[in-house]
């Protein structure tokens, strides 16, 4: 299991799921209407470094976080 | 890297940032504050930090800092921040001048587009995600 977390403003609970690369996290995202919209515009981290390769392999205990568009100072 | 819970005090962190390269020999101290302007009648704005890749972002920089002889720093506020105080400083210490403004430049741009810090306008004490002001980090629509 993995496990998908969504930062800053999309305002969602946590999610577990099975996956083996990131392209699977994708592809159950998109079965969530409301997650499905903000993935346009949202970077990706692994365990907390920002990746750029859906065919990223994933294993147990990963964690993906969700980031949205930012904005600081 | 400092981060604190609500506005930042301006005075005591350049202050402090100052005396701690009294003796390193550089030339020149570039300060940036970042103050939150009273505009569409907000009361404050209000921020969302990860500090895990806040941290790696920065660490980054300092390496690319380090590269050209110089140091960056930085402090974030965390929460609401009310108008007319600060949320955001950074500086640049260099031994000449004209790498510390090229690096303030490029430091404080990239914090903009890449820092994972989500704005929210605060108004009638709601937050409102700055959704038109924010921008997509590098890398943004992979999973779509």
């Amino acid at each position: 299991m993995v496990k998908v977390e969504f930062l800053g403003p999309i305002g969602k609970a946590p999610v577990e799921m099975e996956a083996e690369t990131l392209a699977d996290v994708a592809e159950k995202l998109k079965e969530d209407g409301t997650v499905k919209e903000w993935l346009p515009k949202c970077a990706v981290a692994l365990n907390d470094t920002m990746v750029s390769d859906l065919n990223t392999p994933l294993k147990d205990g990963d964690r993906i976080s969700v980031l949205p568009p930012v904005c600081g100072g | 890297m400092e981060l604190y819970r609500g506005p930042l005090d301006v005075k005591e962190i350049f202050g402090r940032w100052l005396d701690e390269e009294a003796a390193s020999n550089y030339g020149a101290y570039i300060p940036f504050v970042g103050t939150i302007r009273a505009e569409d009648d907000i009361e404050a704005l209000s921020f969302d930090i990860y500090e895990p890749v806040l941290r790696a972002w920065f660490d980054a920089w300092q390496e690319r800092a380090k590269e050209r002889g110089a140091v960056v720093k930085m402090a974030h506020a965390i929460g609401d921040v009310p108008v007319h105080t600060s949320s955001y400083v950074s500086a640049v210490f260099s031994p000449k001048r004209r790498v510390a403004l090229e690096l303030i430049e490029e430091f404080v741009e990239d914090f903009k587009a890449n820092a994972p810090i989500w704005k929210y306008d605060v108004k009638n004490g709601e937050r409102i995600y700055a959704e038109d002001r924010s921008t997509p980090m590098d890398g943004s629509g992979l999973l779509a």
